[in-house]
């Protein structure tokens, strides 16, 4: 069965993917409007960089990240003059690297949306007095709300499955970086195989659960 | 610029695909405008100008009095600003809310002290009130594009604009839709622009008509004058005619007839069930019209009206011309022969006797 260290990575990775998928909705979601709405010419290099992740080695992503907020890294010398220390091996650090490593997956759908929305239901309701922000807030954001779900939950459950950016970047410490897909890689290496069929089996469940309440939240019309 | 403080005074230029949108119109700032063209002529243009949905700069747009845009004074008003009232093509219903929410949408955002169509005025107006409760998915084109009206009309618009709203539904659910637009025409004070290419909704519903072709304007004016000239440089329908506002004023029970009174007279036609008093449009098309020199005794044209001769122009056929005459003020269009043109002497100015074959009442 579960020992105590394992349900210490249970609740250390459903809190991480709690907490990034929070972020990444509150980041996610003005960046898919953006990038759904935008006429910019740099529009596609942006779209390019959310994308990476999807193709990129998550050790690539981690070993930059990792250089990136270390002791000569710019947004390490940053936190550090800003008294916050460095990021690297602490749990904000996998929130940050989490974010991106996950941002693909809750972006797209969710500009796939807006995309599919359009202008008509926004000049609609521009022209029923709602102000740009108001519009955005009561037409475009329940329109794509089935989008939403799916990327919050998309986002989550990449989250809960990552495990080279953690690696990289978090390292192994119990409790604070030690979550699931670590603890099995730790329990194999170990040769505790039962240890490892619990948790892997787990996920397995997991990720077959979430795939299947994903197919409850196609987008439907968005509007008549 | 002299700016009226009634009456709607537009002018916008802006390039178009395929030729020069230019326009520079006033137009009353009651009743119902009529712009009709053949699609493409710039006709929805104007009114997302209005509207302010396309931003054109160097435009000119004062509502009764209202300046939502003049680049003199650097004004633009933003479209959630602007009073207007936009029905589209696409009813463009809100598909998270029912039918309820969609009205209120607009009404809530509009200050109590500006309102001035009530929403149960709104409901009834457009017969809703059995849809309120229902989603939008559920309903059919021609209800669809009724509720877009209502939500449209409850947030007491300064100006109704209406993008050819009968375009996307069939020719049943048009039927169904057209007498809640002339209710609303008859019952409200709000100007309505109607953009339309159907020459039908233009002679039920225009008090004014403005004419469009390749972004200019070839002709506007009242209804029945614009339909009487001659001269159209496109055509309105495929059969010359005109439109007059009448008053029933008498109904012929063991006939089944109907007497309805225009300026300058009176003509007989079936009686359609209106009462005495309603308003009632009716249309004659060229070809049932006759003319004659003297009162027929002996005929069974229900209809002899005098009038005289305004003008006189061929018409397509070589055989055929076109003349037109005054009845009282109201004009009539009949197509004749030349032969009997020039039989019967007719001339610029000639009194004559018009004999109506048919009336049609709309």
């Amino acid at each position: 069965m579960l020992s105590a260290d394992d349900l210490l990575a249970i609740r250390l990775t459903l809190q991480l993917a709690m907490v990034t998928t929070f972020f990444l909705l509150l980041l996610g979601i003005p960046l898919a409007w953006w990038l759904a709405r935008s006429r910019r010419r740099y529009k596609g290099a942006v779209a390019a960089v959310v994308a990476l992740p999807l193709v990129l080695p998550p050790t690539v992503l981690g070993f930059y990240l990792l250089i990136l907020m270390g002791p000569q890294g710019w947004l390490g010398q940053l936190t550090q003059t800003l008294g916050l220390g460095l990021l690297p091996f602490t749990f904000p650090g996998l929130v940050i690297a989490s974010c991106l490593y996950s941002l693909p997956f809750v972006v797209q759908p969710i500009q796939n949306a807006f995309e599919s929305i359009g202008d008509k239901p926004l000049e609609a309701a521009a022209t029923l007095r709602a102000s740009p922000w108001d519009a955005f807030v009561t037409v475009a954001l329940p329109l794509a709300k089935p989008a939403i779900v799916t990327a919050a939950i998309l986002g989550f459950a990449h989250t809960v499955g990552e495990f080279g950016v953690v690696l990289m970047m978090g390292g192994n410490i119990p409790g604070v970086t030690r979550v699931i897909s670590v603890q099995i890689y730790s329990h194999v290496e170990a040769m505790e195989y039962a240890q490892a069929h619990w948790l892997a089996g787990g996920l397995l469940l997991f990720s077959f659960v979430v795939l299947l309440l994903l197919q409850r939240f196609r987008p439907d019309k968005s509007f008549c | 610029m002299v700016v009226e403080s009634c009456g709607i005074r537009l002018c916008c230029r802006r390039p178009l695909a395929a030729f020069l949108l230019a326009v520079d119109l006033t137009l009353p700032g009651q009743g119902c405008t009529v712009f009709f063209g053949p699609s493409g002529a710039g006709k929805s243009t104007l009114l997302r100008f209005i509207a302010g949905l396309d931003r054109i700069d160097g435009g000119v747009l004062y509502i009764n009095g209202a300046c939502w845009q003049d680049a003199e004074r650097n004004i633009f008003l933003a479209p959630h600003r602007r009073a207007v009232g936009y029905v589209f093509q696409d009813a463009r219903l809100f598909a998270h809310l029912n039918v309820r929410d969609n009205v209120l949408y607009g009404l809530r955002r509009v200050p109590e002290a500006t309102r001035r169509v009530a929403w149960q005025q709104a409901v009834d107006l457009l017969g809703i009130e059995a849809l309120l409760p229902r989603p939008v998915a559920t309903l059919s084109g021609g209800e669809r594009q009724r509720v877009a009206i209502a939500r449209a009309l409850a947030t007491s618009p300064s100006v109704l604009l209406l993008d050819e709203p009968l375009a996307a539904v069939d020719l049943a659910r048009k039927q169904e839709i057209l007498p809640y637009l002339e209710r609303l025409h008859q019952s409200l004070q709000i100007p309505m622009l109607y953009v339309s290419h159907a020459p039908e909704e233009v002679a039920r519903l225009a008090d004014h008509l403005v004419l469009l072709d390749q972004g200019q304007v070839v002709a506007q004016g009242g209804l029945t004058e614009t339909l009487a000239q001659l001269d159209l440089p496109i055509q309105l329908a495929e059969e010359k005619g005109v439109v007059w506002q009448t008053v029933v004023a008498e109904r012929d029970a063991t006939w089944h007839l109907c007497r309805v009174a225009f300026a300058g007279g009176s003509l007989w036609t079936r009686d359609r069930g209106l009462a005495v008093g309603e308003a009632a449009r009716v249309r004659i098309l060229a070809r049932d019209v006759g003319l004659s020199l003297t009162a027929q005794s002996h005929t069974s044209i229900q209809n002899q009206l005098p009038g005289r001769i305004s003008a006189i122009v061929a018409d397509t056929h070589p055989g055929l011309a076109l003349v037109q005459l005054r009845i009282g003020s109201s004009p009539l269009v009949a197509r004749l022969t030349e032969r009997s043109v020039a039989a019967l002497g007719l001339q610029v100015g000639g009194a004559v006797w018009a004999q109506v074959k048919a009336v049609a009442l709309l």
